[in-house]
Order: C-alpha cells, then sequence, then structure tokens
C-alpha cells in the first residue's frame, strides 16, 4: 500500500476556488449532508403516519392456491392487508414496465421469482408491520423453474409468462445490428480469427439507501404526495396518473436527497404502488422502506448476459471486424429501463474505440424466474458490457498475435480526422482524440517500466500483471426523434428566474443522487450569467415545482440538462440585453457582454451589471417596447445527437501465487468528458466508478440455486469493495469538447463503472499468462483464479 | 419497557419495547434522523454512532442496551456553526457524494483520530473498512482524514506556540 503523500493536500488549500462559473468548487449540498440534516425518504415523518411491510415468495416459480390473510388483520396494530386479488378488484394488479412488459404489483395467478410481492401489511409501526407477515398464510404449488438461461428456449422448459395470452415459450426479443453478410465476408478474408466466450454475470447497484416512499392521499383534495427514492420524478408521475387513473395535475412526485441511485431507482416498483393503495385505502400516509434482502432480491439488477465474441484481424493487428451472438437474461417481467427503440439499450457501441471494416451483433432475450431489470449499476444503457466484450476480445487477439495490447489498441484507433465517425452499427461519434488520452495513462503508469519489472518478476515466478482499457461513450439520451421512454421524448425542460436583487433559482428536471447538481448547475448558470454560484439556488426533484424532464440516470443531466440550463441562462442575458441598451442609451449592437455585465463597445466605464438589470426589470419606470417585466426563461432542450466521451485507463495487479489472491496495486485513469464544469466532482465521479468496477471485476455476482434461490441476498454474500480491496486511484484528463452542446461537456457519471471492469480482468488474465490463460469469467475471486491457474475453465453461472 | 440514555448530551427517558434497535430508537423516537439505516447485517455501517465514546453499529444494538450509557451521533458532531474538523475535512476534500454513509464514517474517522492523531493510509483504510460507501471510491474519504489529521495537527502546534509565548 502507497503511503499517501500530504503534499497531496496540499493542492486543497486554496480549496474553495469561488469560481464565478467553471472550476473546482466546493458543494453546495455538503452543509446538510455533513451535519446529519439531509432529508432522505426514511427521514420523512408525517402526523398519523402508518408501516407497509410486504410478503415475498420464498419460491421461484409457483401457483399461488391461496392466501389466508385474517390472522394477520387480527394483528395488533394492523389497519390492512392487501392482496393480489384486493388488487385486482381495484385494476391495479398489473402494471407497465418501462419497456412495455407488464409486471405484477402483487401476485395473483403465480409467482415468478423469488422476492416477488405477493401481500402487504399496512400497520401501526413498522414492527407491527413485520409481524404481521409472519401470519399470511400462503399455500404455493410449486413449479419447476427457469433458472439457466441456456435452457430457457428449450421445447420442455416450463413457460413462466402464463400470463401473456396465446405465450407458448419464454423468448422476449431477438435484436441484430450491423450487416451480417458483410461481417462474414470480412472475417472469411481475415487471417486471424479469435473468438472467446464472455459472461457478464448478474450485479446489482445497492446503493448505500434502499428503496422506499411515502404516500399521502388527500381525499378532500384529490391530491396525491408521493415522497420516493426516484431518478426520474416526472417520468413516475405520469406513469403513476397512467397506472392509477390519478390525474397528472393531483400527483406530485417528491425526490428528497436521494441516498444513491446508479440505475437502481430508475424503475417504479411494486412497493411504490402499494404505498399508494395503502394510503387511500386507509386514508393514512404510508411509509414503505424496504430492507437490504429486499433491494437485493427483488429490485433492478444488472447485466447478466452472456456473449460469444469473434475479432477478425491481419497478421500485423489491423482489426477488421467484431462479431457477437449475445444471450439475455431479463428475468421474470420484462423491466429493462431503456429508450423504447433500444431493447439492448445502447449496445451496439460494442465496436469500441476502433475503426472497423465491418460489425454484426445478434441478440436473444429470454425470460427466467429471477428479478425483472437488466438496465442500472451506472451501465450507461447497457455500453458497461459492450465495453467489456470489446476490450476484453481486444486483449484475446493481442494475446493471440503476440503484442502489446496497448499497441495493437493505438494501431487501431479511430482517427481525429474521422471525426463526427459512423460506425458499422450507426452511431454517429460526436468527436474524439484517441490517441493523447492513451499515451497521457501510459506516461502515468510508466507503462514501459512496469513492463520491465513484470519480465523481471515472471522470470523469478512471480505474477503480476498489467490491464488496459480503452472505451467510448455514448451518454446524454436522447434526440426525441429517436429516443423515448413509453412514449415521452428524452428532452428535459429547465427554468431561470432572476429575482429583483440579482440572486436566482434554477428549476431542473433531473434529479440529483449524489452527483452534486446543486453545485455544477450553479456553475453553469454562473459561467453564462456571471451570477455567484453562492447567489443561485438549485430547485430539483419536486414535480410540482420543477419543470418536466426524463431524470437523471444513463450520465445523461450534463449531456441534457446541462445543455438546456446554458441555453435558458442565455436566453435570460438576451433580454438582459435589450433592457441593457436602454438602461446605457446605446443600441444593442454596440454593448459587449462581460462576464456578469453588459459595457458600451469602447467606453467600459459605461456598464450595468446583471444585477442591476435584474432590479430594473422589476423596478420603477418604463422599458423598451415590447420587453414584458421579469427577467425570466425556460426551454426544454432536445439534444441533436449524444456525447461521447471517452478514457484510458490502466490497471496493475499482483495475484498472491499460493492463494490465488488479486491484488489491485495500482490504477490509472485518464478521462476525456470535454469541457470541465468542476474537476473536483468529476474525479468524484470516476472514483466512485472505478471502485465499482473493483467490485464486478473481483467481488460481486447476484447468483441463483438450481432451485432459483438468490444466493446474493445480503451484504454478507453479495460482498462490495470496502477500502481494503481498492487502491488509492491516480486520475488525469484531456478535453475534447463535445461540438453539438452548447458548453462542449459530455458525461463523466458512468465512464469509470463502463471502463474500469476490462481494464482489471485485463490485468488478471496477463498476470495468468504464463499458464495460458486468454480469458477468464468475472467475478475473479480467488477460487476463480486458483482454477484459471489450473486451466480449468470458469464454472458456468 | 422505560429506557434512559445521554444522546448528544442530553438525557432522555422513553418507553420502548424490548426488542427495538438502537438506530430506531435515535431515527424514529427521538427524530435524530442523521443516522442512518442500511442493512441489517452490520456490514454497511451507514449507522455508526458512539457508545461511550466507542463507535458502534446501532442496527445491530438494542436500544435497552444503550441505557445508562451515552450516546453521541453525527448530529452530535459540530458546535453550532462551526463544524467539527473532521467534517471540515470531507468538505474540503469530496468526501462525501450522496451524503448517506457520511454520518457513519464521520463518527468512526473521528474515533480514529481522537485516538491516533496521525494516521498513515493503510490505518484510515483499516479504521473505516467496515463501512461500505458507493459514490467515492474511498480515496477522498482517506484524504479528507489526513487533512483532518494535518489541520488538527497546525491548530495544536498553534496553541502550543501560543502557550509558550
Amino acid at each position: 500500500m502507497t503511503d499517501l503523500q500530504d503534499s497531496k493536500l496540499t493542492e486543497f488549500e486554496d480549496n474553495d476556488q469561488k469560481p464565478v462559473g467553471f472550476g473546482r468548487m466546493l458543494r453546495k449540498e455538503d452543509a446538510r449532508l455533513l451535519r446529519g440534516r439531509g432529508r432522505f425518504v426514511d427521514d420523512v415523518q408525517l402526523p398519523g403516519m402508518l408501516h407497509l411491510a410486504i410478503l415475498r415468495s420464498p419460491f421461484a416459480h409457483a401457483t399461488i392456491v391461496s392466501i389466508d390473510t385474517s390472522a394477520a388483520e387480527a394483528s395488533p396494530g394492523v389497519k390492512a392487508v392487501v392482496t393480489g386479488e384486493t388488487l385486482k378488484g381495484l385494476g391495479l394488479a398489473w402494471m407497465p414496465t418501462l419497456s412495455n412488459d407488464v409486471q405484477a404489483v402483487l401476485a395473483t395467478d403465480k409467482v415468478r421469482f423469488q422476492g416477488q410481492e405477493v401481500a402487504f401489511v399496512v400497520a401501526e409501526d413498522r414492527y407491527q408491520a413485520r409481524d404481521a407477515l409472519e401470519l399470511i398464510d400462503v399455500e404455493y404449488d410449486v413449479l419447476d423453474p427457469v433458472i439457466d438461461v441456456r435452457k430457457a428456449l428449450e421445447p420442455d422448459a416450463p413457460i413462466i409468462r402464463t400470463d401473456l395470452e396465446g405465450k407458448t415459450n419464454n423468448h422476449v426479443f431477438d435484436w441484430e445490428t450491423g450487416d451480417e453478410e458483410e461481417t462474414a465476408r470480412v472475417f472469411a478474408e481475415a487471417d486471424v480469427i479469435v473468438q472467446e466466450d464472455i459472461v457478464y454475470p448478474r450485479v446489482h447497484p445497492a446503493p448505500m439507501e434502499t428503496c422506499g416512499s411515502v404516500a399521502d392521499f388527500d381525499p378532500v383534495e384529490g391530491k396525491l404526495r408521493l415522497w420516493s427514492t426516484t431518478q426520474a420524478p416526472h417520468a413516475h408521475r405520469t406513469l403513476y396518473a397512467i397506472v392509477a387513473g390519478i390525474p397528472e395535475h393531483k400527483i406530485q412526485v417528491i425526490a428528497p436527497d436521494i441516498g444513491g441511485g446508479f440505475g437502481n431507482k430508475v424503475p417504479i416498483y411494486p412497493g411504490y404502488v402499494h404505498s399508494i393503495v395503502g394510503s387511500i385505502v386507509t386514508g393514512k400516509p404510508v411509509k414503505w422502506m424496504e430492507d437490504r434482502s429486499e433491494n437485493l432480491i427483488s429490485t433492478g439488477f444488472a447485466r447478466d448476459y452472456i456473449m460469444r465474441a469473434e475479432i477478425a484481424a491481419t497478421n500485423d493487428g489491423k482489426i477488421l471486424a467484431i462479431r457477437t451472438n449475445v444471450l439475455a437474461d431479463h428475468g421474470a417481467f420484462n423491466g429493462t429501463a431503456a429508450p423504447v427503440k433500444y431493447p439492448a439499450g445502447f449496445f451496439g457501441v460494442f465496436t469500441g474505440s476502433y475503426d472497423l471494416k465491418a460489425a454484426h451483433c445478434k441478440m436473444t432475450a429470454v425470460y427466467t424466474n429471477k428479478a425483472p431489470g437488466g438496465v442500472a449499476y451506472a451501465c450507461s444503457f447497457r455500453i458497461t458490457e459492450a465495453v467489456y466484450l470489446v476490450e476484453r476480445i481486444v486483449d484475446a487477439l493481442a494475446y493471440q498475435l503476440e503484442m502489446d495490447p496497448a499497441e495493437l489498441r493505438l494501431k487501431n484507433f479511430i482517427q481525429p480526422e474521422q471525426f463526427p465517425y459512423t460506425t458499422k452499427t450507426g452511431w454517429v461519434y460526436d468527436s474524439g482524440d484517441y490517441e493523447p488520452t492513451m499515451r497521457l495513462a501510459m506516461e502515468m503508469a510508466g507503462y514501459d517500466e512496469l513492463r520491465r519489472e513484470q519480465a523481471e518478476k515472471r522470470a523469478r515466478g512471480e505474477l503480476m500483471g498489467i490491464g488496459i482499457s480503452f472505451f467510448t461513450e455514448a451518454v446524454g439520451a436522447g434526440p426525441r426523434k429517436n429516443m423515448d421512454i413509453l412514449g415521452l421524448g428524452m428532452a428535459d425542460g429547465c427554468e431561470l428566474r432572476i429575482h429583483p436583487t440579482g440572486k436566482a433559482v434554477v428549476r431542473l428536471s433531473v434529479k440529483t443522487q449524489g452527483q452534486g447538481h446543486e453545485t455544477t448547475f450553479a456553475q453553469i448558470i454562473a459561467e453564462e450569467l456571471g451570477i455567484p454560484p453562492a447567489d443561485i439556488d438549485v430547485l430539483h426533484g419536486d414535480t410540482d415545482n420543477t419543470p418536466f424532464g426524463l431524470g437523471t440516470y444513463g450520465s445523461r443531466s450534463t449531456p441534457v440538462s446541462g445543455a438546456a440550463a446554458a441555453l435558458v441562462a442565455r436566453k435570460v442575458r438576451d433580454k438582459a440585453k435589450l433592457i441593457a441598451s436602454a438602461m446605457l442609451e446605446v443600441s444593442v449592437a454596440d454593448l459587449d457582454w462581460v462576464k456578469g455585465a453588459f459595457q458600451v463597445k469602447g467606453d467600459p466605464g459605461r456598464s450595468v451589471t446583471i444585477q442591476d438589470i435584474a432590479f430594473r426589470t422589476h423596478g420603477a419606470g418604463d422599458l423598451p417596447d415590447g420587453v414584458e417585466g421579469g427577467l425570466e426563461a425556460q426551454i426544454c432542450y432536445n439534444p441533436s445527437n449524444l456525447t461521447y466521451p471517452h478514457g484510458a485507463y490502466i490497471c496493475v495487479v499482483d495475484i498472491d501465487p499460493g492463494t490465488a489472491e488479486v491484488k489491485v496495486r495500482r490504477f490509472i485513469a485518464v478521462d476525456d468528458c470535454g469541457t470541465r464544469i468542476n474537476p473536483m466532482i468529476i474525479e468524484g465521479q470516476v472514483h466512485g466508478g472505478l471502485a465499482d468496477g473493483v467490485g464486478m471485476a473481483l467481488m460481486e455476482m447476484i447468483s441463483f440455486d438450481s432451485d432459483g434461490n438468490c444466493l446474493g441476498a445480503s451484504l454478507m454474500d453479495y460482498l462490495i469493495p470496502t477500502a481494503l480491496e481498492t487502491p488509492d486511484w491516480e486520475t488525469g484528463y484531456t478535453v475534447t469538447p463535445s461540438p453539438h452542446h452548447p458548453i462542449g461537456a459530455k458525461g463523466i457519471g458512468e465512464s469509470a463503472t463502463v471502463g474500469s471492469p476490462p481494464a482489471i480482468v485485463n490485468a488478471v488474465v496477463d498476470a495468468l499468462k504464463p499458464f495460458g490463460v486468454r480469458h477468464a469469467d468475472m467475478p475473479l475471486t480467488p477460487s476463480r483464479v486458483w482454477d484459471a491457474m489450473r486451466g480449468q475453465a470458469t464454472p458456468p453461472i | 419497557m422505560q429506557v434512559t440514555m445521554t444522546v448528544n448530551g442530553t438525557e432522555y427517558t422513553r418507553e420502548i419495547e424490548g426488542r427495538m434497535l438502537l438506530v430506531h430508537f435515535l431515527r424514529d423516537v427521538l427524530g435524530l434522523t442523521g443516522t442512518h439505516w442500511g442493512c441489517d447485517t452490520s456490514n454497511c455501517g451507514v449507522c455508526v454512532v458512539w457508545l461511550d465514546g466507542e463507535p458502534v453499529k446501532s442496527c445491530t444494538v438494542l436500544a435497552a442496551m444503550a441505557g445508562g450509557h451515552e450516546v453521541r451521533t453525527v448530529e452530535g458532531l459540530a458546535n453550532g456553526a462551526e463544524l467539527d474538523p473532521i467534517q471540515e475535512g470531507f468538505r474540503q476534500c469530496h468526501g462525501l457524494q450522496c451524503g448517506f454513509c457520511t454520518p457513519g464514517m464521520l463518527m468512526t474517522c473521528r474515533a480514529l483520530l481522537d485516538k491516533n492523531p496521525d494516521p498513515t493510509e493503510g490505518e484510515i483504510r483499516e479504521a473505516i473498512s467496515g463501512q461500505i460507501c458507493r459514490c467515492t471510491g474511498y480515496s477522498s474519504i482517506v484524504r479528507s482524514v489526513r487533512w483532518t489529521a494535518v489541520h488538527e495537527a497546525e491548530a495544536r502546534n498553534a496553541k502550543e506556540e501560543v502557550a509558550q509565548a
């Protein structure tokens, strides 16, 4: 372990640069969070509030024969016990998922995964609600489950979705991208073809705050107030209106402080709907807060792709084509949260950062008796899977060609003059300059020196590995012409109001879960208007008080909502200019904008500040003809394209040959997210994603036994990295602004989660080269590494 | 049953069920919601508070067991408007993002510095290894503790110089 140098801390001495615009700035939200004054959903206490607990299925697949709730109803403090039959009567037993499937709010006919919601109890306190669950008597008729995804489409496989009329198999969808024929032709002409079967196991975002809600339905006003752990409050409100039939203006969704999301808090879970029903039935506010096991076994999982990857190249290392065949496990209901025209999310970017002649992907998605979900855990809509696939297979090619993996990548990068670059699967990369990013990472790592050290260690029988990954992300969904969720275009609104004294309030449609929106968005407005960030209040997460938009996930806040914030500020500035021209009695053309003020061209002594102008717009005296009072604007921003951040990661691992334990010694991450708004927050986003990568590569997996029992149902079984498994991260950056984003920024929230797993796995495989290992599947636990060292394939999941 | 304990210097007596966990007593009975709950299995550490000066996971302590003892929570760290140096360290070094694990981290790190005013990176990592943060990747938390150690040492030295003069 390296000793942290306090010299690193001295650069923070002038920590708060107090920028009026971009630069390192301490976070506005920290004041409350550091004092224990954050307001999370479970902190909400309303007068007369009741507590809700959910009875869940112990079986993966079973018919419900009967449910007896009489003992539970008689239990102390119990106010209501609700089953699927009750909901059926109200027409609420099923709800739409984000992928145009349906999901049971409470099971009526049968249960389809372990942990599925069967009944709920509302009681006076949380202990009483849990007690009553024990008294509900459910008789099940256990059915054979479908657990092995490879067997889901076998002719004799049990049919899971008997609720869907005419359904005779477990097929969800087939999806294809690229040109199959052309790819086959290029493969046929290649010198070298390398193939690997690569599994990206099921993992879980497991935010530290689990999911929950407090519903308060006022029967007199007919108004529902719902505090909930949601990353997308506006989208949720619209869906509640559709599901529950409550008019949209009578629903207020409030997402208060959120204790991490990582995609886990995008879907609508049955529990949220239960709390609403519970409040309507009892006439009281009702709180539901799931426990950790419930979070792990029933809410949105991530990945679960089985991928066959093939790469074709020339003998001298020119990559020609990549093709892949994917089997996707979607669980019992297709609850994938992705734009509807993208059933596999943005997996189509599996061509990576390389200039190929052809590419093709064929995918089949199936139902299994496991929890629904699939798009979560900071995955940028399945780009994690895509980047893992390409970066793993490129490394396997390097192994086969006996080429240095850095050299192989450098040889095949898309060149700067090729941007905007259309990939063979139709994605238009907006910008990129890959080689400097790669070179910087190699320089920071001391790449050549590391290779020398590795050679010496190998000669002594020590196991050291160096792994590289280079990724291009596609974030900021997205253009409404082809991206929507259940018909809702993926645009974001923004409203900006300048008060008479020049202070401001900006209202966002997106929602922070720790990313620091209250700081970053104040800085964007500050950059555009010259109002200090401290004078700008950022409101978000309350549908009654913010404009409509699709929320925060897929690294979309800065690319979409950040653009909206910059443009709304420019609208305000345009109006301010008209007023400034009247105040200074010069024409608009004679004004220069210097951050925070308009001044007369050639006469800088004559100027008015944005604060002067704000007061004038609300003050006495005439305004110019046709100009209304007030200084405010609103916008709904529809992005013209996604933004394409990129990065180069290098990981150094040591493996204990006696125990097969992997130690991440160093991790170097160079990211390019275009224009950098707050470098401190960017670094924080990267650090968090790198730790996720260590988790996925080495520790985390949600697996099941053959009966469908979830084997990752607590944090004792589902292992998340602590401070002991993670190194002191080394970060660097390059800047390639997005040409179509108003401030040139690209998303950064998920880059490291996307980019780091392949770097770590590539490092482990590199360390195992003396054993002839070309691939091993995640998570690379000591037992799996031990098996790989002995030439045994990773056991199937 | 009746339980009496001192929390952040104030004595409270309340009627509770014998099975009530300390974390629920603090949050639901006393309304001190700064202490969070995260896992039930003592793995995550978002519920860490001090019991007689020692960090404990309040999800696995019965409120009854804290009877007659002194509890300190994140709400008891700051001195009015003035943050405790460990809180300031987290602020300066971006040691928090969503803020959910932060109260527990702060309590553990404060306890570490009280026992060991100049901890190494390894000692800091060891001290917080029973706690999970999903956002920061831990480096910034380690830096926050080092920042605090350096600044508290400076403050001590300055005090000594004044005393000598």
